[in-house]
């Protein structure tokens, strides 16, 4: 196999950083001019949002529960096991919650949109659009941009919820705590910057997953070999840029609200 | 470029002889490989270019070029008389509505069935499901698949797809067929059969189209044979005639070395171009 030279690779690296921006950027401007194919957004929102509800209401649950046992054993140390709530609350809805959705959602549909668009481009179904004279942009990227963004937004609360409701079983069931202490430090504890921080994510997150899964869908060549190659490319990707996003927006959020 | 207009004026450039298709100068390369250089040919209205040539000579990549797929590195591609490298994005897409296509591997769109795949065009247009009905069944027609209609592309064979590719490539009666090896990777009877279809709509609707075909007997049918409507078969031009509307284009690694009508090309003296029709 041969290297490539360091310019070779500067130079790819940003032609591809220019492409996404490109496919981004027309992807974001198809929202503003017709035609508008609306019946592919709900489409897409069925399928990436009420499709990936059970994988978030799981992992949302179960991480809370977890949460609550591993917290608590800490907290019992300092006698303050009461404020189990309000630890479980603060890491769901301001980090845990966005970041594993985001991650699950990602796993789930960048894989998933990567496939599609990259079966579909190999095939010559994308030329064959281009050709039937439909803007495969305007039709494929823009719905599943629009979809993702909107239902992780959702999936974002669901899971922050059943997270608390799952460290509230856990705290109340097996470790034997108050449940009225457990969810009103819960409440009490949260202030807007916390629910602020916690639902801008999504909205980062959610454009990562669906712009980084139909770049690398799109740009697939090789036949079903460049097909996984570009599945496994889109979950890499935009589960290392979910993490960085999530660094840089708490960075943001602390310097607006200071918490 | 409204729907309208571009139709009006498609109209008014083919009474006015314009031709359908016109390459001037063309050259396209990838990396550092040149695939087509300097080409230069047109296509006038009613006529049927078959683009013939070695595998790797481009002619998939100039089928390309004439819908305004790829982009040209140099010289321009004009089709009805519009030059597509002043054209924006969404022009192009409205000009496409006046060409239909036929990929090598016929390209259905493998999650709709062959009614959504054929109808496709006619419901980004909105028109109404039961003239859209109406259409696909005269299409399908056509190409005498009218009981695949509910037909996932996954359940047709290779004819088949083919067949249903040319019934969604003509549904919206085009000014402009591509052809791109549309009997590729078959059987010789089913080639024919695609063959038939060719020259059915060739000589029923007199639409201009290009056609890549590796199979020079295909060629060779297509110049010396002719639809028959009330028999409805494909039969042999009588007194040995040959068809006046085809022409032939033969390329070479990326170089036009050929153009001409299928006497020029059947009594030509270039030594390459005699062993490669033998």
């Amino acid at each position: 196999m041969r290297l490539a030279s360091p310019e070779t690779y500067a130079k790819s690296l940003i032609a591809a950083l220019q492409e996404y921006a490109l496919l981004c950027a027309h992807a974001f401007g198809d929202l503003f001019s017709k035609p508008r194919y609306i019946d592919d957004i709900f489409t897409q929102m069925d399928s990436i949002g009420v499709g990936s509800l059970p994988i978030v209401v799981l992992t949302g649950f179960f991480t809370g529960c977890v949460l609550a046992l591993q917290s608590a054993t800490s907290l019992k140390e300092f006698g303050a096991v009461n404020m189990t709530g309000r630890l479980v609350a603060l890491s769901m809805v301001k980090e845990l919650g966005p970041v594993l959705t985001g991650l699950m959602v990602s796993g789930r549909n960048a894989s998933g949109m990567a496939s599609e668009l990259g079966s579909m481009k190999v095939s010559e179904q994308i030329d064959a659009m281009r050709a039937l004279g439909t803007d495969p942009i305007r039709k494929l990227v823009t719905p599943r941009l629009v979809a993702t963004v909107v239902m992780l937004f959702f999936l974002t609360i669901i899971s922050d919820a059943c997270g608390t409701a799952g460290g509230g079983a856990v705290a109340v069931g097996l470790l034997h705590l108050n449940g009225h202490t457990f969810f009103t430090t819960a409440y009490l504890t949260l202030k807007m910057g916390d629910v602020v921080e916690g639902l801008v994510k999504p909205l980062f997150s959610g454009f990562i997953i669906a712009s980084i899964g139909c770049y690398y869908g799109l740009k697939t060549t090789g036949g079903t070999r460049g097909v996984g190659k570009s599945t496994t490319q889109a979950v890499v990707a935009s589960s290392v840029l979910i993490i960085l996003m999530d660094f840089l927006v708490t960075q943001l959020m602390i310097g607006i609200f200071g918490r | 470029m409204t729907a309208t207009t571009n139709d009006q004026e498609a109209a008014e450039r083919i009474a006015q002889g314009v031709p359908v298709v016109e390459f001037d100068h063309v050259s396209l390369g990838f990396e550092e490989h040149q695939v087509l250089k300097d080409i230069s040919f047109k296509v006038a209205h009613g006529e049927t270019r078959i683009i013939l040539g070695p595998s790797g000579g481009g002619k998939s990549v100039l089928m390309k070029l004439a819908n305004g797929l790829l982009e040209p590195d140099s010289g321009e591609v004009r089709v009805l008389g519009w030059s597509l490298h002043t054209m924006t994005q969404s022009e192009i897409f409205a000009m496409r509505a006046h060409i239909g296509m036929v990929f090598q591997e016929s390209a259905l769109f493998d999650s709709l069935n062959v009614e959504d795949n054929v109808a496709y065009r006619l419901e980004e247009e909105h028109l109404p499901p039961t003239e859209i009905r109406e259409r696909v069944l005269e299409a399908l027609r056509f190409v005498e698949l009218e009981k695949a209609i509910d037909k996932f592309p996954s359940e047709l064979s290779g004819g088949m797809r083919r067949r249903v590719s040319i019934a969604r490539a003509i549904i919206t009666k085009p000014d402009l067929i591509l052809y791109d090896s549309p009997t590729g990777g078959l059987d010789p009877i089913t080639s024919n059969t695609i063959i038939e279809l060719v020259v059915k709509q060739r000589d029923v609707s007199h639409t201009t189209s290009l056609l890549i075909t590796h199979r020079l007997q295909d060629a060779f049918t297509m110049a010396t044979h002719r639809y028959n409507q009330e028999q409805g078969r494909m039969e042999k031009i009588p007194d040995g005639g040959i068809d006046p509307n085809t022409r032939f284009l033969v390329l070479n690694e990326g170089q036009v070395v050929f153009d001409g009508t299928t006497l020029e090309l059947a009594h030509t003296s270039d030594p390459w171009l005699r062993y490669y029709i033998s």
